[in-house]
């Protein structure tokens, strides 16, 4: 009889042992900054609390981790120490060398990327990369500041003259040109992706010289954000929601959603799927149509006219008869970037190596 | 100097025993107080601590974190350490750290055709004269014209980061790299690869290798007697006939050099090409390992596998404890601030003291 029960407790332990270990897919997150930044890492890391709700998933994350050796370190680590399978490490930085070198070491691991680097006659097999179009959520919240400004002049504080920055300054002019030919947008390069001191000398300026809408891309807006709304000028977001920073002064704003791509990987990872076998495709890419990126909710200084033009344009870029690049189009030195008739569409690669800022906006790309 | 009263240098083991008993002290002391703020935070400080140890120096998998860690930290050390003991106060580590990078970067670059170990030669020698020449300067600045050496060091940091950004961006940039601006990068056969099979690379050894060259010279040479004897009186150096200048100016290009190296051993071992991850804050942690070490050549070693055990142990406190990611730099704090303090102590405690006859 006591031997029966302690077998029998010894069983369920051992099954409950079991089941938790076969229930339990662990996966990565690894971003460079900290969490609770309003920016980048923020919303990576609301994606992964997104995914932490999948009952047979556990997410570990680790925040601050440098574009170092240490970015190896804690891959490894949470391969060797918390038996993850599937690894996000989030910032651009990470991925040459450190995701190609430890994922040479451990082929069976899927190492997904955030900015959408992957050669297939170059990187390992078990690699692959994503990334959004946020450049339509950009033109949307352009739209919005077309119609809000009443100087005509609209501020942008970005980090690094690099060609995902450029497309987002151009698709802000353009979204502000469609309802406002007059619109221009004045750039400033701050030079890194997380300098407060200069982002918010930066803003200043900006609002000194008229510029009454401002947006940013750099990894976090907070700053800006916080200035706009204390001088009492409009400002749209970038990477999260940042409504709360500014409650008067918040139009609206471009925010990724990796809540549903990491959903989509977790699922796929689960179901045996693999970058290798070729059943995870190397590459992803999505707009407001996939879900990837998505709109803020205006705030309440945004104008009837103004959502009812920035809807229409979100529909149009969801079913594809709006195209953000499109002729006839110049840059701001005057050369023709595309003749009347033709256009980029998102997938373009040309899009990818933008060298160039489109005619109204202020700012050279030598940063 | 010893006064007649007192036994032999090798005999006296008071002083000795001090010199260990502090450190260690200030490091239980640290880790009650850093207990206190993990129990504050939630998290139970025992099983802290031992999950601390078991990602630091708990296996070998572990202990390679640590001694990664440590590999750039006991070169950029050095840079402080050696002008130091001449009395200098250099805290230009990151910059010469940064111009070895891209010495070593550009000479690489150039030798791209030359058989892997002349390549990895000539960049290690790039890499040193790149940062010997920055500390170097530094130096000349201090000799000749009587510029405050920290100072200058401190902006020069600031200037080589610029040259750094402005050429990766511009002249030495691979249009390739579009999102992330780099200089071209080595083939792989030219690069420093790990020791035997594991994760370690051979940076570490560099870095033993000067720590060891660092200590003989300062303790055992008549150059390192001289150089103390400026750092402990510069004006009785001077009226002994010491080449204070010269002297002073040497020791700032071998310090820089150290850093330059470490510059070389990011771009060689780890990067692979030149860009702005180079300016990682290697330079700045090596400044507090050599203030702890007391800018002594072995204990920098000790010291740079302490702090890279405390870094390496950062992770787990994150993704075990749910700890903030600011609670390493809360440890390491505390740490490296109760070492400082027990120098103060040194000769306070009776029982340490030789007894008189």
């Amino acid at each position: 009889m006591k031997h029966t029960r302690s077998l029998l407790l010894f069983a369920t332990a051992l099954s409950t042992a079991v089941a938790a270990f076969a229930a339990e897919m662990s996966v990565g997150f690894i971003y460079v900054g900290p969490k609770d930044d309003y920016g980048y890492n923020q919303s990576q890391s609301e994606g992964c609390a997104g995914i932490q709700k999948l009952p047979w998933l556990k997410a570990t994350e680790e925040a601050s981790v440098p574009e170092t050796t240490a970015a190896q370190e804690t891959m490894r680590n949470m391969i060797e120490l918390e038996g993850a399978s599937l690894i996000f490490p989030t910032s651009f930085g990470y991925f040459d060398p450190h995701i190609l070198k430890v994922a040479k070491q451990y082929p069976k691991v899927q190492f997904l990327h955030c900015g959408g680097l992957y050669d297939a006659t170059k990187h390992p097999a078990n690699v692959g990369s994503y990334f959004g179009y946020i450049d339509e959520a950009v033109y949307v919240a352009g739209i919005v500041a077309g119609h809000t400004t009443k100087s005509g002049k609209l501020g942008f504080i970005a980090a690094k003259p690099i060609p995902q920055v450029l497309r987002n300054i151009n698709a802000y002019l353009l979204g502000a040109r469609s309802v406002n030919p007059a619109a221009t947008v004045q750039v400033v390069f701050t030079g890194d992706w997380s300098v407060p001191v200069k982002e918010a000398e930066s803003a200043t300026s900006l609002i000194n010289q008229g510029v009454d809408v401002l947006t940013c891309h750099v990894d976090s807006p907070k700053v800006i954000i916080e200035t706009a709304e204390r001088r009492g000028v409009y400002v749209t977001g970038y990477h999260v929601n940042g409504a709360k920073l500014a409650p008067k002064g918040y139009l609206t704003g471009a925010e990724w959603n990796w809540t549903k791509v990491y959903t989509d990987y977790a699922e796929a990872v689960k179901a045996g799927k693999t970058l290798a076998a070729g059943t995870i495709p190397h590459l992803v890419r999505g707009g407001l149509k996939e879900g990837f990126v998505s709109i803020s909710p205006y705030g309440p200084a945004v104008s009837a006219a103004a959502k009812k033009d920035a809807e229409a344009a979100k529909a149009g870029l969801i079913e594809g008869s709006l195209v953000i690049f499109k002729g006839p189009l110049k840059d701001n030195t005057g050369k023709e970037i595309l003749p009347a008739g033709k256009a980029y569409l998102q997938q373009d690669l040309a899009l990818e190596s933008m060298g160039w800022l489109v005619d109204g906006v202020i700012g050279g790309t030598k940063g | 100097m010893s006064t007649p009263a007192l036994p032999p240098t090798s005999r006296r083991w008071r002083p000795a025993l001090e010199a260990v008993a502090l450190p260690v002290g200030a490091v239980l002391v640290a880790l009650l107080l850093f207990g206190v703020f993990c129990a504050v935070q939630g998290a139970n400080p025992l099983s802290v601590f031992k999950a601390i140890q078991r990602a630091s120096f708990g296996s070998w998998y572990s202990f390679q974190n640590t001694l990664i860690r440590a590999a750039p930290l006991i070169l950029t050390a050095l840079c402080t350490a050696l002008p130091a003991r001449l009395g200098l106060i250099v805290i230009g580590n990151e910059g010469a750290l940064v111009v070895g990078g891209l010495a070593a970067t550009a000479a690489g670059l150039a030798a791209a055709s030359a058989p892997p170990v002349v390549a990895l030669t000539i960049m290690v020698l790039a890499g040193m004269a790149g940062g010997g020449a920055w500390i170097g300067l530094v130096g000349l600045l201090h000799y000749q014209r009587g510029v405050n050496e920290t100072i200058s060091g401190l902006l020069l940091n600031y200037v080589a980061i610029a040259v750094l950004s402005h050429l990766v961006n511009g002249p030495m940039r691979d249009p390739a790299s579009l999102n992330k601006p780099s200089s071209y990068s080595f083939a792989e056969t030219h690069q420093l690869g790990g020791i035997a099979s594991s994760n370690v690379h051979y940076g570490l050894v560099f870095g033993v290798v000067f720590a060891v060259f660092a200590w003989v010279l300062m303790e055992h040479t008549t150059f390192g007697f001289k150089a103390r004897m400026i750092g402990g009186n510069i004006r009785a150096a001077r009226m002994a006939g010491l080449p204070v200048a010269r002297l002073g100016i040497t020791t700032c290009l071998l310090g820089g050099a150290a850093a330059g190296l470490a510059g070389m051993v990011e771009v060689a071992a780890i990067h692979g090409r030149a860009n702005e991850s180079l300016a990682a804050g290697y330079g700045y942690a090596g400044i507090l390992v050599a203030f702890v070490a007391r800018f002594r050549g072995l204990p920098i070693i000790l010291v740079a596998v302490l702090l890279g055990g405390i870094l390496a142990s950062g992770g787990i406190l994150q993704r075990q404890f749910k700890l903030p990611d600011a609670t390493i730099l809360v440890f390491q704090g505390i740490v490296f601030l109760c070492i400082l303090f027990s120098d103060s102590l040194y000769g306070r405690f009776a029982c340490f003291k030789e007894k008189t006859a």
